[in-house]
């Protein structure tokens, strides 16, 4: 149990250790700092799932659409109401927290498959919304003509816009916020009941544990969180169109989970890191870089389907 | 006063009766014992009790109220525990983890995301106690999916106990399990019910087990009351012993 604990907070640290000092590192090796923000939004995403997908069993395969309605309510709250980053990210937190919140009712009681399947659906529907109303979201061409703002402290003042790494240390610190949230909750008697349902249901039940409900909160909370990686998302880019919508934005999540290790708790992190380097690297050698993520993808899956994380712990812990 | 009283309930799937008009009424502190040949209908008439299904007919009142409608979690926090004939548990978490969950929950604290250090105490006592009861400490921080049957059987009834429930439900506690491990459950449900004066309502196939803990036996047979008594009248009755007999020879 010891040995564990030790490994477990050695973990932490360095996972910490990497993160705050990325833009230092992240050149040396051939990257640059814009690369490393999208993985630890895509990353805060992935494990926003998986507070889901991991912690409580439940498979939604449409992430995206909380995902672009934050990232919509953050872009036309600069773009249409006030020149501010901070009421972005918060707008961005509350439409698609609230759309989820909404939604939730509608779907919980559904499982597995019908579970996914609806979770599509009703991202669907915000996507051909997104498409189709030019006039206010920008159509297919995206919401442009705005950007991220310098954060105005009072005193001083973070420019974010043209400088990435204040921006990135900006998207770190909310990643840790939302992340350390979403540990705390893990331990504690709420988050046991999430575990219990997504071990045996039927038994989950039969402690007294309203299921629903407990799954519609885990819901908000999931959805919450992929709603803010959704808003640094779009601060990120300057820039939103449809796509952050799609059906196939959802499928990036789940893999990016599947593939890191969805039992761990940094696993989607690891899984968004290599997806995003992969990307960045393959898509500038062929147009078809997606069969390559692809083919590792069922490789892993076939072989190590605790992800990549899975296969560190496996060398780490005899 | 009656603890559980079910009142002519039936269940038709379909044009199947799985349960015909039962009635049955236990008392506090009684340990009931429920047989019957395959197909009798005897977890369809647990599962009417816990509300895993609810009747077509009939009422079920616990503790002088008709729960007939309640859903599961709610008939859990009247008091109304059970077990399953193939074990549920959480095997992907240790048998500490699995009654710690149980504990909570029963400790009404299963939506807190901060507990203080005197409840997580508490709680964790309370955990103690369930694994020095049933014997399993040592397997504690063992994740119950690798342990043998007869332990995880025993971390299900844990889990059932760690509810407090006023009514235990067990469906075939010694399913599957050799003579050893047989013994080890019964010895176990026997003090449940002598020490703690839990009442225990169990389904059961092993003769040996039902005559030795039962008070009283009810036996039904293709989803009909067949007959009910002690374990001596129920040896010597001609309809049960006609049941079984019947079926076996056919």
């Amino acid at each position: 149990m010891g040995a564990i604990d030790f490994n477990k907070r050695a973990a932490n640290l360095l996972v910490w250790l990497l993160l705050g000092t990325m833009p230092y590192w992240m050149t040396a090796i051939g990257g640059y700092v814009e690369l490393g923000s999208r993985a630890v939004v895509l990353g805060l995403g992935a494990m926003s799932l998986n507070f889901l997908l991991g912690y409580t069993g439940v498979l939604s395969f449409g992430h995206a659409a909380y995902f672009g309605l934050g990232a919509y309510g953050a872009g036309m709250m600069i773009r249409y109401v006030a020149p501010s980053t901070g009421l972005a990210i918060a707008t961005g937190i509350l439409v698609g927290t609230v759309a989820a919140a909404i939604i939730g009712p509608l779907i919980i009681r559904l499982r597995g498959v019908y579970f996914a399947m609806v979770t599509i659906a009703f991202g669907q529907v915000f996507y051909f919304i997104a498409f189709r109303w030019n006039a206010v979201t920008g159509g297919d061409d995206g919401l442009t003509g705005w950007t991220r703002l310098p954060i105005d402290l009072g005193f001083t003042q973070i420019d974010i816009l043209h400088n990435p790494i204040a921006f990135y240390y900006l998207v770190l610190v909310l990643f840790a916020v939302a992340v350390g949230i979403m540990a705390f909750l893990l331990r504690s008697p709420f988050g046991r009941t999430l575990l219990a349902i997504r071990e045996n249901e039927r038994r989950a039940r039969f402690l007294g544990i309203p299921v629903d409900r407990h799954i519609w909160i885990s819901w908000i909370i999931s959805c919450g969180f992929v709603s803010l990686a959704g808003a640094l998302y779009a601060l990120l880019n300057n820039f939103v169109d449809p796509r952050a919508l799609y059906w196939t934005q959802s499928g990036d999540f789940v893999i990016m989970a599947v593939l890191g290790g969805m039992r761990s708790f940094w696993g989607p992190l690891l899984g968004a890191a290599i997806f995003v380097v992969l990307q960045d690297y393959l898509s500038s050698q062929t147009e078809n870089w997606m069969s390559f993520l692809g083919l590792f993808f069922v490789l892993i899956v076939l072989f190590f389907p605790r992800g990549v994380l899975g296969i560190i712990r496996r060398k780490v812990t005899p | 006063m009656t603890l559980l009283r079910v009142e002519k309930v039936s269940k038709h799937f379909g044009s199947l009766i799985a349960v015909n008009d039962v009635s049955m009424t236990v008392e506090p502190g009684e340990l009931r014992a429920v047989i019957g040949p395959n197909g009798a209908g005897k977890t369809t008439f647990f599962n009417l009790i816990s509300g895993f299904l609810t009747p077509t007919f009939g009422r079920v009142m616990f503790d002088g109220e008709d729960v007939t409608q309640l859903l599961p979690a709610r008939r859990v926090w009247r008091g109304i525990a059970r077990t399953f004939q193939i074990t549920e548990v959480f095997p992907e978490l240790t048998i500490r983890e699995n009654l710690r969950i149980a504990v909570e929950v029963a400790s009404g604290y299963r939506l807190r995301v901060w507990q203080s250090q005197d409840a997580d105490g508490e709680v964790k006592a309370r955990v103690v106690d369930l694994l020095e009861m049933s014997g399993l400490t040592e397997k504690a921080d063992r994740l119950v999916g690798e342990l043998a049957h007869g332990d995880q059987r025993a971390t299900e009834i844990m889990m059932a106990l760690a509810l407090k429930p006023r009514l235990l439900l067990l469906d075939e506690p010694t399913a599957g399990m050799g003579d050893q491990e047989t013994y080890d459950i019964t010895q176990l449900i026997r003090k449940l019910h002598r020490d703690q004066k839990l009442t225990i309502v169990l389904i059961e196939h092993d003769m040996r087990v039902v005559f030795h803990l039962a008070d009283r036996i009810m036996v039904l047979d293709q989803g009909k009351f067949l007959a009910e008594g002690t374990p001596q009248d129920i040896a010597a009755n001609e309809a049960v012993q006609a049941a079984y007999l019947g079926k076996a020879a056919a």
